[in-house]
């Protein structure tokens, strides 16, 4: 089974930035399946932009691990969606091409900073698609846009391809409307890439279960403190109660560091990217830097030009927070704040299988609503911690606050994607029931 | 606290240019973020000893790889093969 699916959607939330018109498929598990790519994942041929100028124009020669896996299972790549201007950022407002749109309600954000994904999939232009996530930026436009997506455990999806923001936090991971088509992408996608030199040799091939009779849920208290909407909250505690009646149990948990985990979060990744994003030099790809002028002229004037706001504050906030002097203080800390983390986790799944809570502390946002940069980063709380820890973690829709999705959070262990899937197939198939 | 010389100054370090209307609001917003940081001097523990995590290396055997041509397609300028970059002073 071979052919060309024809692509020309109604793109009214500007969920792409480049759309393929005529798209090769092939025979296999995929076989004919639209699936768009986020736009930091390298396609050959297409253009892939990170959502900026600095790469516009930029084709790249080679595909991704991941997009050579998408062709062979036969999928139909049928283009690239817009995001948060290299990954930097909550709502795809920051995208150089124009903010997307929130299928549920278009004057709100998308999420991000996959938000593209999130809406091509939630609008039904495709069925799948492909999105990263650093800091939340799967499961945010999940949860805001009322689809499934999941951040694999670090390690299980080859970043090779994957134009880096922040190598030690990042993985591509799948978005779909169903559990069961999130797994589906995964089984494609999960697999050893030797030129991931951060990747260990697990691969995802699993069909979802909805037994979860014995699955101990853990409820962290710091999931649903100050700074959560009271109504989310309430919603992910019936979406728990409904895991409690397929026979889970519940347990409290408690995270203790997460009172540092933005903190750490936000000074590990813009230190980073401050190393990642000094290739974009108008040198080797993207538009030219002018080469009469001097060095750091050349740079600096290519830099300010092509660079969003938020990617020049994030650079300069990683320069500074390595700088000498200031490393001790800023990053060292964060490092030591990043194992404490880990070790809440570690210790957390002794009593506990899964940890549960909502995705987002509140519901979607109003386009341009928030425009001062640290009360952005706040929403980014309850999903940084599992980037931190590396471990894998899901957002399942579970119902709405004043017509906007809310999305429940399940996370797990390292390595046991398969049973995060798990009960959050069981909570989706129980209620579509 | 952190100076609009301070900024002006990193901005320079990570070769990144700032307008100088830029530079007011860029620097209220810096230390606000600075300020949420401090949190950290709260962080407990000493850097962890060595894991003894092995780097993953592979023999130094040349492989097949990108053409020549492909990748001088990406660059804005090049001459005889070379990609341009600007004069280093």
């Amino acid at each position: 089974m071979a052919g060309t699916l024809e692509f020309s959607p109604d793109d009214r939330y500007n969920a792409f930035i480049t759309t393929c018109s005529t798209a090769p498929f092939t025979d296999g598990a995929l076989a004919g399946t639209a699936v768009a790519v986020k736009d930091n994942i390298s396609t050959k041929g297409i253009q892939t932009t990170c959502g900026s100028k600095i790469l516009e124009g930029y084709v790249p020669p080679y595909d991704a691990y991941v997009v050579e896996l998408l062709r062979q299972a036969g999928a139909a790549i049928v283009g690239k969606t817009n995001m948060d201007e290299f990954g930097m950022g909550t709502t795809t407002e920051t995208s150089a091409f124009g903010p997307t749109k929130n299928p549920v309600d278009p004057e709100r954000v998308p999420g991000g900073s996959s938000g593209g994904s999130a809406a091509a999939v939630a609008a039904g232009l495709v069925p799948m698609a492909l999105g990263t996530d650093t800091g939340g930026s799967i499961r945010c436009p999940a949860a805001f846009c009322g689809i499934a997506g999941l951040k694999p455990t670090y390690g299980r999806v080859s970043r090779y391809g994957l134009i880096a923001y922040a190598n030690s936090l990042e993985q591509i991971g799948p978005m779909a409307r169903t559990v069961e088509d999130v797994s589906r992408l995964m089984s494609v996608i999960a697999r050893y890439d030797p030129r991931d030199s951060t990747m260990l040799d697990r691969p995802y091939d699993h069909r979802p279960s909805a037994e979860i009779k014995g699955l101990r849920v853990g409820i962290p208290e710091e999931y649903f403190g100050e700074g959560v909407d009271p109504r989310v909250g309430e919603r992910v505690r019936d979406a728990i109660g409904v895991l409690e009646g397929l026979g889970a149990e519940t347990v409290p948990v408690s995270i203790p560091g997460m009172r540092h985990a933005l903190a750490a979060y936000y000074v590990i990744c813009t230190s980073e990217a401050s190393s990642n994003l000094a290739r974009f030099d108008g040198v080797r790809y993207g538009p030219a830097v002018d080469t009469r002028k001097s060095w750091h002229e050349a740079y600096q004037d290519l830099r300010q030009e092509m660079f969003g706001t938020e990617v020049r504050r994030r650079i300069m906030l990683g320069t500074f927070a390595l700088s000498a002097g200031y490393a001790g203080r800023y990053y060292a800390k964060a490092q030591i704040a990043r194992r404490n983390i880990r070790e809440d986790f570690e210790r957390a799944f002794r009593d506990a299988d899964v940890i549960a809570g909502p995705t987002m502390p509140t519901v979607a946002f109003r386009l341009g609503e928030k425009s001062d940069p640290l009360s952005m980063y706040l929403s980014d709380i309850l999903t940084v911690p599992a980037n931190l820890a590396g471990i894998p973690a899901i957002s399942v829709p579970c119902g709405k606050v004043d017509g906007l999705p809310v999305g429940l959070q399940l996370m797990g262990r390292q390595f046991e994607d398969e049973r995060v899937v798990d009960a959050a197939y069981a909570y989706e198939q129980e209620v579509r029931a | 606290m952190i100076t609009e010389s301070d900024i002006e100054h990193i901005a320079e370090l990570a070769d990144i240019g700032i307008s100088k209307d830029e530079v007011p609001e860029f620097t209220t917003q810096f230390n606000a973020i600075l300020d949420y940081f401090e949190v950290l001097d709260t962080v407990e523990g000493e850097s962890a000893p060595d894991a003894g995590a092995v780097n993953v290396f592979r023999d130094d055997e040349p492989r097949p790889s990108l053409s020549q041509e492909e990748v001088l397609a990406s660059a804005g300028s090049t001459e005889n093969g070379f990609i341009k970059a600007p004069r280093v002073m």
